[in-house]
């Protein structure tokens, strides 16, 4: 796995699994990898791997039952939640990305636009 | 915990530890940094007590490096140590001798893992399978502390990850105090939660890895590059 160097890599592996979620890879009520192995297969420090999967447990992404291991949610709006909020990621870079270009709101809406014409 | 107290080691005119400070906390992988002939493995021979400072002192848990110090400190030099002509399975049996905390179970799990053959004579294997015999020797024993000393170098790419899945295995089982020393920074980054960048046998920079990406904006790679000023 490659980590972007400027973003914890917490956060790093919160997203990996986010993006798997969405892509269908890993199903509501799937078991996950404990987190001895996982930090193992991706090489990275246990604790760091720790920390991600408490941020997952309190964001209802995983949870782990007592002595069966650590699983997807079985939440039906989970799925629009992540896609929701890896989308306002994408959004916020972007319009500041454009904005830090000098382009107005209309400028922004209009070459949007025009992209998804040309699609 | 580790303590290094302004510990200066000179070898004739050259010194390889000046006034080297710093604690290295229990239950943590602590990525000792820098380039060659920095003061690394000096300071490393030292806390394993098989080499002495010429000022300052060393304490593993308050106490001198001595008998019983060695007990709870597991080292992976970075020479050639082994015998060439025992096989592995003869080595584990001389080594075990003198360690109380040898596990013979944990060594035949190691062997497996790493793919070694215990008949096969260690003057005769490539060098990857050395380094993979050094770290189960090392591995092989319940030490609270381990200090491995340039563990990955000169090893290939496939050898090194295995490697480096060893020391996070037994890490995620131990929570042992792990000091890697290296300058083969970007395959450990994700590994080290405390970084000690050394130069001319002094501590140039250190910190919390992940507070250091933050606020430099930039992996340890560059961060290093940038502190070296190369």
């Amino acid at each position: 796995m490659e980590f972007d160097s400027t973003r914890p890599i917490y956060l790093q592996i919160i997203d990996v699994i986010k993006k798997q979620i969405i892509r269908g890879e890993l199903k509501p009520g799937d078991k996950v990898l404990s987190q001895r192995d996982f930090a193992e297969k991706i090489r990275v420090n246990p604790n760091t791997v720790q920390r991600a999967y408490k941020e997952m447990e309190s964001m209802s992404i995983l949870e782990t039952i007592r002595g069966q291991g650590t699983f997807i949610c079985n939440r039906p709006e989970m799925l629009k939640e992540i896609k929701a909020e890896m989308a306002n990621e994408i959004l916020t870079t972007f319009i500041s990305d454009m904005r830090s270009l000098g382009f107005e709101t209309d400028e922004i809406r209009d070459i949007v636009n025009s992209s998804l014409k040309g699609e | 915990m580790i303590e290094f107290k302004n510990v200066t080691k000179t070898y004739g005119s050259i010194k390889a530890l000046d006034g080297f400070t710093t604690k290295i906390e229990d239950g943590k992988i602590v990525g000792l940094l820098g380039p060659n002939g920095t003061g690394k493995s000096t300071s490393l021979k030292i806390a394993a007590g098989l080499s002495k400072p010429d000022f300052g002192s060393v304490e593993i848990n308050g106490a001198k490096p001595s008998k019983e110090t060695k007990a709870q400190v597991a080292f992976l030099p970075e020479i050639d140590h082994l015998y060439p002509w025992m096989t592995i399975r003869r080595c584990a049996d001389f080594i075990s001798a003198f360690y109380a905390d040898w596990d013979w179970d944990k060594y035949k799990e190691l062997v497996e893992f790493l793919g070694l053959n215990p008949s096969t004579v260690i003057g005769k294997i490539s060098k990857g399978m050395r380094a993979k015999a050094k770290l189960l020797f090392t591995f092989s024993r319940n030490a609270p502390i381990v200090l491995l000393d340039e563990p990955l170098s000169g090893i290939d790419v496939l050898v090194r990850e295995k490697i480096i899945q060893t020391i996070v295995r037994d890490y995620g089982k131990g929570g042992q105090t792990i000091v890697i020393s290296t300058h083969e920074i970007s395959e450990i980054e994700p590994l080290i939660e405390y970084v000690i960048f050394l130069e001319d046998g002094k501590i140039k920079l250190e910190g919390n890895v992940e507070d250091l990406r933050f606020k430099y904006k930039r992996s340890l790679v560059d961060i290093m590059k940038e502190v070296y000023g190369r």
